[in-house]
């Protein structure tokens, strides 16, 4: 294994363990990646909630990758700043989101409006409509919202804007 | 800034999550509705995560390869340095409630100024948990003011808890020359600068609940400095019963 670009490949396969359709690569939990003179590979990660409970199990899966493609001299670091935002998400991932029923994050996360309440229209990943209504702020992940549709009648979740 | 003064500081930090933590999850299976039950548990799980944070970095300081468990679960009451008001029984909801609100509207604005000091670890930390507590804060003040301006029972419910905790507000604001070392060196911050950004929200909010904001009268002290009331060993031994039990025990 030679290149930077050839390890994030090989990351791509590391899914996370609570929405098993993205990648840590999309979702923006794999920050960087560098090889150095010697071959050794350092894969920095940040996590997305303080207490998210899948980071553990992030860190063993991306060491079982690289081990498997025989690279052997490797470290996963862990780095907080800059703090995780769901910005990072790709628009690959928002669509993956939605296609698997959960709506992803609308708005940036600089938005304060967000913070006050004041939420704009979440679209039902089922059948789009935006006549919505929250039924918790927090709901099967530390990362995600519950919502109902109105017109479909569907729970949902939410991937929330942080 | 001594290292011990460092240390302090990081446990000041991380104990108020730690501790608080422990007890929200204590809701678990308990909340008074499902969507409750699991807001109150991912609060938990964000301060646990927050505290573990913190605690890796006291093991990185300390320098003598023990792990954030060991600080987590190996430590005597007086050498936790949570607020009081962290360790106070739940009571019933609204007693939750009320030191969630409190609690949260202080840690949002600590939080927000500790995110802009010049120590790398404590700022990102900062900025880190601070996209959690705003959501925390959110949750808290929805639910003051659903129930202040609630039924008479809840009213009275919520306005009663906060009578008793208004007295474990001051020391939110406390200021000694830990923290004075701490702020000097660029990694903390003077709580007592934020008392009246604080009492402003917090009177509104209140006002707003149609809750009665309770006098300042004598202030409550010593959780910083190591000093518990009676239930924190109650906590303590609850928390710390399988790692004293069967030392290093490992899931």
């Amino acid at each position: 294994m030679t290149t930077d670009r050839e390890v994030l490949k090989l990351l791509e396969e590391v899914t996370d363990p609570e929405i098993p359709v993205l990648n840590v690569v999309e979702m923006g939990i794999v920050r960087s990646v560098s090889v150095g003179v010697h071959g050794d590979v350092e894969v920095t990660i940040t996590p997305t909630y303080s207490g998210c409970p899948a980071m553990r199990t992030i860190e063993e899966d991306i060491a079982e990758v690289l081990q498997e493609h025989g690279v052997s001299d490797f470290r996963v670091k862990t780095l907080l700043s800059p703090p995780w935002t769901t910005d990072w998400l790709t628009d690959g991932a928002r669509e993956k989101l939605r296609q698997t029923g959960i709506a992803p994050p609308e708005g940036r996360s600089a938005d304060k409006n967000l913070l006050m309440g004041k939420v704009r229209a979440i679209a039902c990943p089922r059948c789009g409509s935006e006549q919505t209504t929250m039924v918790s702020q927090f709901g099967s992940t530390a990362c995600k919202s519950l919502y109902k549709c109105d017109v479909c009648m569907e729970p949902f979740d939410y991937f929330k804007c942080i | 800034m001594t290292p011990q003064e460092l240390q302090v500081g990081l446990y000041r930090l991380s104990d108020n999550g730690l501790i608080l933590g422990q007890r929200l999850s204590a809701w678990c299976g308990h909340g008074p509705a499902l969507e409750e039950d699991i807001a109150l548990t991912n609060t938990a799980l964000d301060y646990l995560g927050q505290a573990t944070l913190v605690l890796k970095q006291v093991a990185v300081q300390e320098g003598l390869g023990r792990d954030e468990d060991d600080h987590a679960f190996l430590r005597d009451s007086r050498q936790y340095h949570n607020l009081l008001i962290c360790e106070l029984p739940n009571g019933d909801y609204g007693f939750t409630i009320a030191r969630q609100y409190l609690f949260s509207a202080w840690y949002r604005l600590f939080l927000e100024k500790l995110s802009t000091v010049s120590d790398e670890f404590m700022a990102g930390f900062a900025a880190k948990a601070l996209k959690e507590v705003r959501y925390h804060h959110q949750h808290a003040s929805d639910w003051v003011l659903r129930m202040g301006d609630g039924t008479t029972e809840s009213h009275t419910r919520i306005q009663q808890a906060l009578n008793v905790l208004w007295a474990y507000t001051g020391e939110f604001f406390e200021f000694d020359a830990t923290d004075a070392a701490l702020v000097e060196t660029g990694c903390w911050v003077d709580s007592g600068s934020l008392k009246s950004a604080w009492e402003k929200e917090v009177r509104a909010l209140l006002e707003s609940a149609t809750l009665v904001v309770p006098a300042d009268t004598w202030f409550q002290t010593g959780g910083r400095s190591g000093r518990h009331t009676e239930h924190m060993g109650h906590l303590l031994a609850e928390m710390q019963y399988l790692q004293r039990t069967y030392p290093g025990a490992k899931w």
